[in-house]
């Protein structure tokens, strides 16, 4: 009895001393159940990881096909069963499922939730200043929804009739009826059943980040000292919160035309000898409410992407990012525009043409803030003293991939030479630079950066490196020929090329087998990663404190963070994140919370006058420990 | 094969590189602390002359296989408005390579030339308003001439057909394309209505209406050269796209909604043919919008025709209610003598009123 009652007591000093970190996790509640924002980000990372490598193979299976049509792909039938006909060759409905579920995977399972999932909910508290997220259960929640969501679409990989196949737009009246395909069938039920959680997910998710960073910023971080990550993950959350919602009604009128008898995107339909009764619908409609989510999804992807490759490339150039307030403002930009821009994926589905030239006018003025955001980068490198860790490698090549993708935008987003090249391979290859590569190059930057924080150690270098240039180099070369089919008129979602007709496919015989070969080795390259990441979290050499010098909040933790993020007091903050190399300062850089009172030799002339305000910032932190408290 | 080449010539690079940064490994102190900055000079060279060796394979390797690609890219535009969408689209083609290639050069050069030196010192660089301003407004401006320029060629292409134009309509399905002509009697299309669809007529013609008549179909499509054509497209299960790739003419074909797409076809098959050296080429009109399984294989032939030899196609064609005569029983009775006209006279009859009809078939 009195043991019980020490030991009790015990518990509680120890509790009440580090009341932020100890609260008696056992497995479930530590490693699943969590609510500590560092494991949810994990979480989301690993899940991203293994969904990368689903999607990946997914299109290594269709690219067989394109490259080699000839193959017999007997051997795939361990793994694929039926859908390896009898000749040896992939089934033609089975194509389609590939490429739809490798697009849905890619773009909401890998860089929606695996991106900003894991970055988000990684460096909001750790580089604002906070503890934990607004809402720690919401944000469990909104993870556990995403594996909800990714069981079900997993499943849908098995099950008799194919998971969705039309698509990762999924078009109506394709869609919208079974008898069109059988992947349109169950898979589609389940697609949009997955898409549903995926969407309660993110919203969850995006509400707290937006909380969370106007919230629960330590004192003295304005807006105008956060770091650009926390810029690109608030538009981020932003716009799929505005966004997200309009896709889910779109789901939902789906799901009416699909069971209940509604024609919300039917109309005069005559399909497998029968004549529906739907009337007044418009499939137009659907890839309205679609792109309106599609196009700002895009930014959603990316836009993290960019956030943290600023951060690492002025950390690793130990130069300041190059325009701070220009990157915020065409961050904000981008984010406005992202939604009024939809109707560019719409050119030639019947759109009135009208229509058609306000969206090419509006989609040419986002290219401005782009371009200013890709020389920002440039101009950063520009004198800088760069150390060429694997992180900054991948940005360096985020930066690269962003240009080369990002300028054949401005001959798509131009109607009149869309016509010609509207669901080619110029499309296909556009996007996959612009917007899949660069992203997953942001990803992987990201990775390779806050992995020490993560986990407590470093990841190996070299194979870093070496990882980076198969990745590189391999996506140049599955994505730059893929232009020259593209321009050639060759139609994306294409089993094969036999009916373009006069020879047409032979001419690019070649060039597609080069492809496929390339995005095997590319592929088969991301081994070298998973093998670093996952021999590392375990074995890898035990990371420094501040393992690349930077300025930021989140390398004042202890090298392992708790939950609470910092043993002690939040750290305040007095400066801006980029204060690297800094003209009369003997070190490198300067963390943002250091006080200008401490680095008089170096402040800049309006810096000295911040020094009156530090007691201001310093006064807040009864109030910041009180709100912790509430 | 030259790809194949290409590829294996990376492979090495990289593997090179691999065993370059493997080696410095080993020579450098095992002690150097990671975190100093002192071991990174070699690895981090490494790295910096693999962003310039990159740029110079890759330039070498964009420009070659722009080289080898070229013959088989972009084919002959066969239209007026193509003519137009081409010359503009290597004109952007060539002002987005430039701002690519420059970009490109000064982002991997500065990557190379500015690469750690432990004697150096960054320069604290954070902003230069001027320098912003200029590469805002010149974008801007570059977008502006783009626009414009795009947006005329537009507006004109997406402008309302001529009066004159030959007018055809196009009807996707799963998966194939059923074509019909407006008659050479009336050069108007029919009504037509999904629930009138049956397996003769699959187009569901309404044959209420008088100008459905002499319609007829066919499963090719005939274009006359240098005239202008209307297609009026429809879908009758899901989405489907027309597209002519010689021509420039894509435009989704929507169940529930026509859309139409007029353009003047201004090359014919023959001078086509003679221009590529093939003696079997021919235009297809394949679809570009996924439908399903067959969706690949979704194509037909197109012929553009010496606009003579296309009237003459034109009138060998038979109207639908000739082939179809059953049909007549859809027609009302105050049109029925129209229709009758077109329908061939059985060979036993030989009263006055049916010879006339069965003259005007054959002439037809």
């Amino acid at each position: 009895m009195s043991t019980a009652t020490s030991h009790a007591e015990e518990v509680h000093t120890h509790a009440h001393d580090h009341e932020h970190e100890h609260h008696e996790l056992n497995f479930w509640t530590k490693y699943v159940f969590s609510t500590d924002h560092k494991t949810i980000a994990k979480q989301y990372l690993i899940s991203g990881i293994i969904w990368a490598f689903i999607g990946g193979s997914l299109s290594i299976i269709f690219r067989l096909q394109l490259g080699f049509p000839e193959m017999q792909l007997d051997w795939l039938r361990p793994i694929l069963g039926e859908w390896i006909d009898e000749g040896g060759k992939l089934d033609k409905e089975f194509y389609l499922a590939l490429v739809t579920m490798h697009g849905t995977i890619m773009v909401f399972f890998v860089l929606t939730a695996g991106l900003s999932g894991t970055f988000s909910n990684f460096l909001i508290p750790l580089q604002i200043g906070a503890r934990d997220m607004a809402s720690g259960f919401i944000n469990m929640l909104s993870y556990w929804f995403f594996f909800l969501s990714s069981a079900i679409m997993f499943s849908s990989l098995f099950i008799e009739t194919g998971p969705a196949s039309g698509g990762w737009v999924i078009y109506p009246p394709l869609s919208a009826l079974p008898q069109a395909m059988p992947g349109s069938g169950l898979g589609m039920t389940l697609w949009l059943t997955a898409m549903t959680f995926f969407i309660v997910s993110s919203l969850m998710g995006g509400i707290n980040y937006i909380c969370t960073v106007i919230n629960l910023r330590t004192r003295g971080m304005t807006f105008t000292k956060m770091p650009l990550t926390i810029w690109s993950f608030f538009f981020t959350a932003i716009l799929g919160l505005l966004s997200f919602p309009v896709l889910l009604s779109a789901a939902l009128l789906l799901i009416f035309d699909r069971s209940f008898g509604t024609s919300f995107y039917l109309s005069e339909i005559y399909i497998q000898g029968q004549a529906l009764p739907n009337m007044g619908g418009s499939p137009i409609l659907y890839q309205h409410l679609f792109w309106f989510l599609g196009h700002p999804e895009v930014y959603i992807v990316l836009l993290p992407a960019l956030g943290m490759t600023s951060e690492i490339i002025a950390t690793n150039s130990r130069k300041p990012i190059f325009g701070y307030r220009a990157m915020i403002g065409s961050m904000m930009g981008i984010t406005v525009l992202a939604f009024i821009v939809w109707a560019h994926h719409m050119f030639v589905t019947g759109m009135n043409p009208f229509l058609g030239s306000v969206f090419m006018f509006l989609t040419l003025i986002i290219a401005v803030p782009s371009a200013v955001k890709a020389f920002n980068y440039i101009t950063t490198l520009w004198k800088g003293n760069l150390i060429f860790t694997p992180a900054m490698l991948f940005s360096i090549g985020l930066v690269s991939l962003f240009i080369s993708g990002g300028v054949t935008g401005i001959i798509l987003g131009n109607s009149a030479l869309d016509i010609n090249l509207h669901d080619t391979y110029f499309v296909v290859a556009h996007f996959h630079l612009v917007m899949g590569a660069a992203s997953f190059f942001g990803l992987m930057a990201g990775v390779y950066h806050w992995f020490p924080k993560m986990f407590g150690r470093m990841m190996n270098k070299t194979l870093g490196y070496i990882h980076f240039w198969f990745t590189f180099v391999g996506v140049y070369m599955v994505f730059f020929p893929m232009h020259y089919i593209g321009i050639a008129g060759f139609p994306r979602r294409y089993y094969s090329f036999t009916a373009v007709g006069n020879d047409g496919a032979a001419a690019f015989t070649d060039m597609n087998a080069f492809i496929s070969i390339a995005a095997i080795i590319t592929f088969t390259a991301q081994a070298i990663f998973a093998w670093n990441f996952f021999y590392s979290i375990f074995k890898g050499k035990k990371a420094p404190q501040n393992p690349w010098n930077s300025t930021t909040l989140e390398w004042t933790t202890p090298v392992n963070p708790g939950h609470g993020n910092w043993e002690g007091e939040i750290p305040a903050v007095y400066r801006w994140p980029y204060d690297y190399s800094k003209p009369g300062s003997d070190v490198d850089f300067i963390p943002q919370n250091v006080p200008f009172s401490a680095t008089k030799s170096s402040n800049l002339p309006e810096e000295d006058a911040e020094i009156a305000k530090e007691k201001d910032i310093d006064g807040l932190l009864g109030a910041q420990n009180e709100s912790y408290n509430r | 094969m030259f790809y194949l080449i290409g590829l294996l010539s990376v492979i090495f690079f990289a593997l090179a590189i691999n065993v370059i940064s493997k080696s410095i490994k080993l020579n450098k102190s095992l002690a150097a602390n990671e975190n100093t900055g002192e071991a990174l000079d070699s690895s981090n060279n490494a790295n910096a002359y693999g962003m310039i060796i990159f740029w110079a394979l890759g330039t070498i390797a964009g420009v070659w296989s722009f080289m080898v690609a070229k013959p088989d890219f972009l084919p002959i535009a066969a239209s007026e408005h193509g003519l137009r969408t081409d010359s503009m689209f290597w004109i952007s083609m060539a002002v987005v390579t430039f701002a690519f290639f420059a970009t490109n050069t000064l982002l991997l050069f500065f990557a190379f030339k500015y690469r750690y030196n432990k004697d150096r010192k960054a320069t604290f660089y954070p902003v230069n308003h001027k320098l912003e301003l200029i590469w805002t407004v010149i974008p801007a401006i570059v977008m502006a001439i783009l626009v414009f320029t795009g947006w005329r060629t537009w507006r004109d292409i997406t402008s309302q057909a001529p009066s004159d134009a030959v007018v055809i309509e196009i009807t996707g399905h799963q998966f194939g394309w059923y074509v019909r002509y407006a008659g050479v009697d009336d050069n108007q299309l029919g009504n037509y209505n999904y629930k009138l669809i049956d397996e003769t007529n699959n187009i569901g013609i309404d044959f209420t209406d008088k100008h459905s008549f002499d319609d007829f179909t066919a499963t090719e499509l005939h274009l006359p050269k240098g005239k202008p054509v209307l297609l009026k497209i429809h879908a009758q299960d899901v989405l489907h796209s027309v597209y002519l790739p010689f021509h420039r003419v894509k435009m989704d074909a929507v169940p529930g909604m026509p859309t139409k797409f007029w353009f003047t076809p201004n090359m014919s098959t023959d001078e086509m043919r003679a221009k590529l050296g093939k003696k079997d080429f021919n235009y297809k009109l394949n679809c570009t919008e996924i439908c399903g399984r067959g969706h690949f294989g979704m194509a037909i032939t197109v012929f553009v025709d010496e606009p003579e030899d296309y009237a003459k196609w034109c009138a060998e064609q038979k109207p639908f209610l000739a082939t179809n005569p059953t049909y007549l029983a859809k027609v009302p009775d105050n049109l029925k003598a129209k229709a009758s006209k077109y329908i061939p006279a059985e060979p036993v009859a030989v009263d006055s009123a049916a010879a006339p009809a069965a003259e005007a078939v054959s002439v037809n």
